[in-house]
């Protein structure tokens, strides 16, 4: 899956919950009746402008190709903090565009994308990478594959191992 | 009035299930069997009454009643009519009551047509229907009533969430709904079978038209969303092992068991217990899933404590059915005989596998889905995403498609590898060859140079059932499984060749200047202004040309709704036979320049070719099915009748 790191002025959240869950998200931070107001200021591109200055990768690939997959894969890899079940790679918030200019900039200075991470868990915790680490809280989650081939070998060997079984 | 009359329904109805549970049950017994002549009439009642609910709820919707509180919070006047009408499922009140209502009618329809098996067996069916929908019914009733009213009356609705206003998502909620409570069907027949332990070929081939239409929806449900979340949301990707759509692959996983599994209980007899679990399991991953995306326990565990009225009421709706299913499971299982014995290698040994594998892929997605839960609960927060769901149920699908190429060669009972390694000679050169080729030609990750290899021999192995048989005579269960297997191969190619081989573009462009990405140069032609019906947008005209073919426009828009207030990205596409341009613009920056953002995606729509191919093998497996057991209806009633006349 390959996304683009657009520009950071759009509503921050893309929800994809099905429509119910979406709605009653939605509902909840509706703006009232500015509506109208609102419409405009979104019609008009030039008004939606970031007030904060962009950082410099936000919406730039690196020249080298090689080192844009990298960061690429990485930036699909770590979590947007302020949005719902997103990626930075495909998230709009400001916060995600700095992020994806720190590892842009971090993997053109010739980082290792893994040091980069360890280095963003450290600053943002756990919850920022979506390739969970072996820890004392997510072994199970490492524990499980093994688990269910020993359970599925079990299986098929009480289902088969007694002869032809015919 | 409309919504009172709609109201009244709905209690009616609850009432009809209470009514159908209490006279199935009794029928049972030795004294109620007098009852036993009502639950069908009430069944089919019952259904009815749900639909009208339904329909009133949709009138409402298509009216814009803003006095009903439902409408208020989710419609608007100003939408266009088929939003309006999408608008009545589009929530969490109106989706339960598309989901009793197409639980009341599937029960309803089940009690009109079903006439194959023991008459107990039928009862005790239709009386755990209605109790599944009773505890629906509850909840709907008590703690989300469709049809409140709102005074004061506001003078205009809230709207709908323009990412919603789109014609695919408007019928994918509905046909993913069919999916998961045509499961409970299945659920039911497991739990009449296991009342009166009538468990065998009879039974398989009364449940499995249900499966089968469950998971064509399903897999259609599936597949739709998917392609919704590819275009619409503006970035690209297709898949994102977010928890709504695991809520919805997970039935289908066991879905896909359940299928496979029944089919060996028709033809053989066999796995009688294996199937009745998975008949339970089924079920209750569509209540898991349902779970998870209508507590709002996704947006936060924190949120679910604090606000815990209706994800507690589906928690104790599951552990009541899947609890009370699994005691029963576990109190006849022992007298539940797994059926007839078979060797490792024969048709049942391969199904057997793959059975196993799809369970355990299940198991990955479930434990990935709910850890996270879990660890907020005790106070830490971990992600699980793709690093994790990739490779680890890769473990499992690799071998399973595997064990899929050589599976439906070979025979029941018993049989060789040496029989059919000639067969499979031919599948097995070409995934050979295209193992040399990836290596050679491409970069790609290890998963998806497996995808491309798996797909390539599958697609050809998934043919070979064909070979040597009359092409006419064969039956459409068997074309439907040879299309299924295929499509699977499709999909899979699909997928893996978009994760090899897209080429991305980002770029800041001035209008008339040509940027390339892969085989295409695109050059931005003109900007301007546009306004839809409850939308204004900037629209880009690009002429695009493949290996400086002639130029084609696309117009990809940056849209801006009102009610209420947010931008969508509405992308735009250029479809060849080998891949997708995917076109998208973004904002203007300071200095004039308007971002664009370019995909080269090779073969990409393969992925949904491929769902589309699986949900038609399906379909044709399920019109061979039932137009071969009313063949053998007619069959049995002309012999009946003969017999009879003779008698005379």
């Amino acid at each position: 899956m390959r996304r683009w790191t657009g520009p950071s002025t759009r509503t921050p959240s893309r929800d994809r919950s099905p429509p119910g869950a979406t709605l009653r998200h939605w509902t909840r931070s509706l703006a009232g009746p500015a509506f109208a107001g609102m419409a405009l200021l979104f019609a008009s591109p030039h008004s939606a402008q970031d007030s904060l200055p962009p950082a410099p990768y936000a919406y730039r690939q690196l020249d080298d190709p090689a080192q844009e997959a990298k960061a690429q894969a990485l930036m699909e890899t770590l979590r947007c903090l302020k949005c719902q079940s997103q990626s930075i790679a495909d998230s709009d918030a400001p916060m995600a565009g700095d992020m994806r200019s720190q590892v842009r900039q971090r993997i053109a200075a010739g980082e290792d994308p893994e040091a980069i991470r360890a280095w963003l868990v450290e600053r943002y915790g756990d919850y920022v990478s979506y390739a969970p680490r072996v820890t004392s809280l997510t072994w199970p989650l490492f524990a499980l594959p093994l688990l269910l081939l020993l359970t599925a070998a079990l299986l098929l060997r009480r289902r088969f191992g007694k002869g032809d079984g015919g | 009035m409309i919504a009172e009359f709609g109201l009244a329904a709905l209690w009616l109805a609850a009432a009809l299930a209470a009514l159908q549970l209490l006279a199935g049950s009794l029928a049972l017994t030795p004294r109620g069997a007098g009852l036993a002549a009502v639950v069908r009439p009430v069944a089919v009642v019952q259904g009815l009454l749900g639909l009208v609910a339904f329909v009133a709820l949709i009138v409402l919707f298509c009216e814009t009643d803003l006095s009903v509180k439902l409408v208020a919070m989710n419609s608007h006047s100003a939408k266009p009519f088929i939003y309006k009408l999408a608008g009545a499922w589009g929530n969490h009140e109106g989706s339960m009551l598309l989901w009793v209502t197409v639980m009341g009618l599937s029960g309803g329809f089940l009690a009109l047509v079903e006439k194959r098996l023991p008459e107990p067996t039928m009862l005790a069916t239709l009386a755990g229907q209605a109790f599944v929908s009773l505890g629906f019914y509850a909840f709907l009733l008590l703690s989300s009533n469709p049809f409140e009213r709102l005074s004061p009356v506001p003078a205009e609705g809230q709207g709908l969430n323009p990412l919603l206003q789109d014609i695919g998502l408007a019928f994918h909620p509905p046909t993913l709904y069919l999916g998961y409570v045509g499961l409970s069907v299945a659920f039911s027949f497991a739990i009449g079978a296991l009342v009166t332990r009538e468990v065998g070929p009879a039974f398989a081939r009364a449940m499995r038209p249900w499966v089968l239409g469950a998971w064509i929806f399903l897999t259609l449900g599936i597949t739709a969303g998917s392609y919704w979340a590819y275009y619409e949301l503006g970035w690209g990707g297709w898949w994102f092992w977010d928890p709504v759509e695991n809520a919805s692959l997970m039935p289908w996983l066991a879905a896909t068991a359940l299928l496979h599994s029944a089919s060996v209980l028709a033809a053989r007899n066999a796995l009688r217990a294996w199937t009745i679990m998975l008949g339970v399991v089924a079920f209750s991953m569509s209540m898991v899933g349902t779970f998870l995306v209508r507590s709002g326990i996704l947006t936060s565990v924190h949120a679910f404590a604090v606000d815990p009225e209706r994800g507690s009421f589906i928690l104790a709706l599951l552990a009541i059915n899947i609890g009370g299913a699994l005691t029963l499971f576990g109190l006849r299982a022992a007298t539940v005989t797994e059926g007839e014995r078979f060797a490792p290698v024969s048709r049942e040994g391969a199904l057997v596998f793959n059975n196993v594998m799809l369970s355990a892929t299940l198991g990955i997605v479930l434990f990935g889905t709910l850890y996270p839960l879990a660890a907020e609960a005790m106070g830490a927060k971990v992600s699980v995403g793709p690093p994790y769901f990739n490779p680890m149920s890769a473990i499992f699908v690799a071998p399973m498609l595997i064990v899929l190429a050589v599976g439906p060669l070979l025979r029941w009972r018993r049989d060789t590898f040496a029989r059919v390694s000639g067969s499979v000679a031919l599948p097995a050169l070409l995934a050979a060859a295209a193992a040399v080729g990836v290596a050679f030609w491409t970069q790609a990750g290890l998963l998806p140079m497996l995808g491309l290899v798996l797909a390539a021999g599958l697609a050809l192995a998934s043919l070979l059932p064909l070979r040597g048989r009359g092409l006419r005579r064969t039956p459409l269960a068997v074309w439907g499984m040879v299309m299924a297997h295929f499509g699977v191969a499709v999909a899979l190619g699909g997928m893996a060749s978009d994760s090899a081989f897209s080429v991305e573009k980002l770029v800041a462009s001035r209008v008339g200047e040509t940027t390339a990405v892969g085989p295409w140069q695109v050059r931005l032609d003109r900007i301007e202004p546009v306004a839809g019906q409850n939308w204004t947008a900037m629209e880009a005209r690009l002429f695009v040309s493949y290996r400086g073919g002639a130029p084609i426009a696309a117009f990809p828009q940056s849209r801006s709704f009102w009610t209420p207030p947010q931008q969508t990205s509405e992308s735009a596409l250029i479809t060849r036979w080998n891949g997708q341009l995917y076109t998208v613009l973004g904002e203007q920056s300071d200095d004039g320049r308007w971002q664009l953002r370019l995909w080269w995606k090779p073969f990409v729509t393969l992925i949904w070719f491929g769902g589309v191919l699986i949900a038609l093998g399906g379909l044709l497996a399920l019109l061979g099915r039932v137009s071969s057991d009313l063949r053998r209806l007619i069959a049995r009633e002309k012999i009946a009748d003969r017999r009879q006349r003779q008698g005379r």
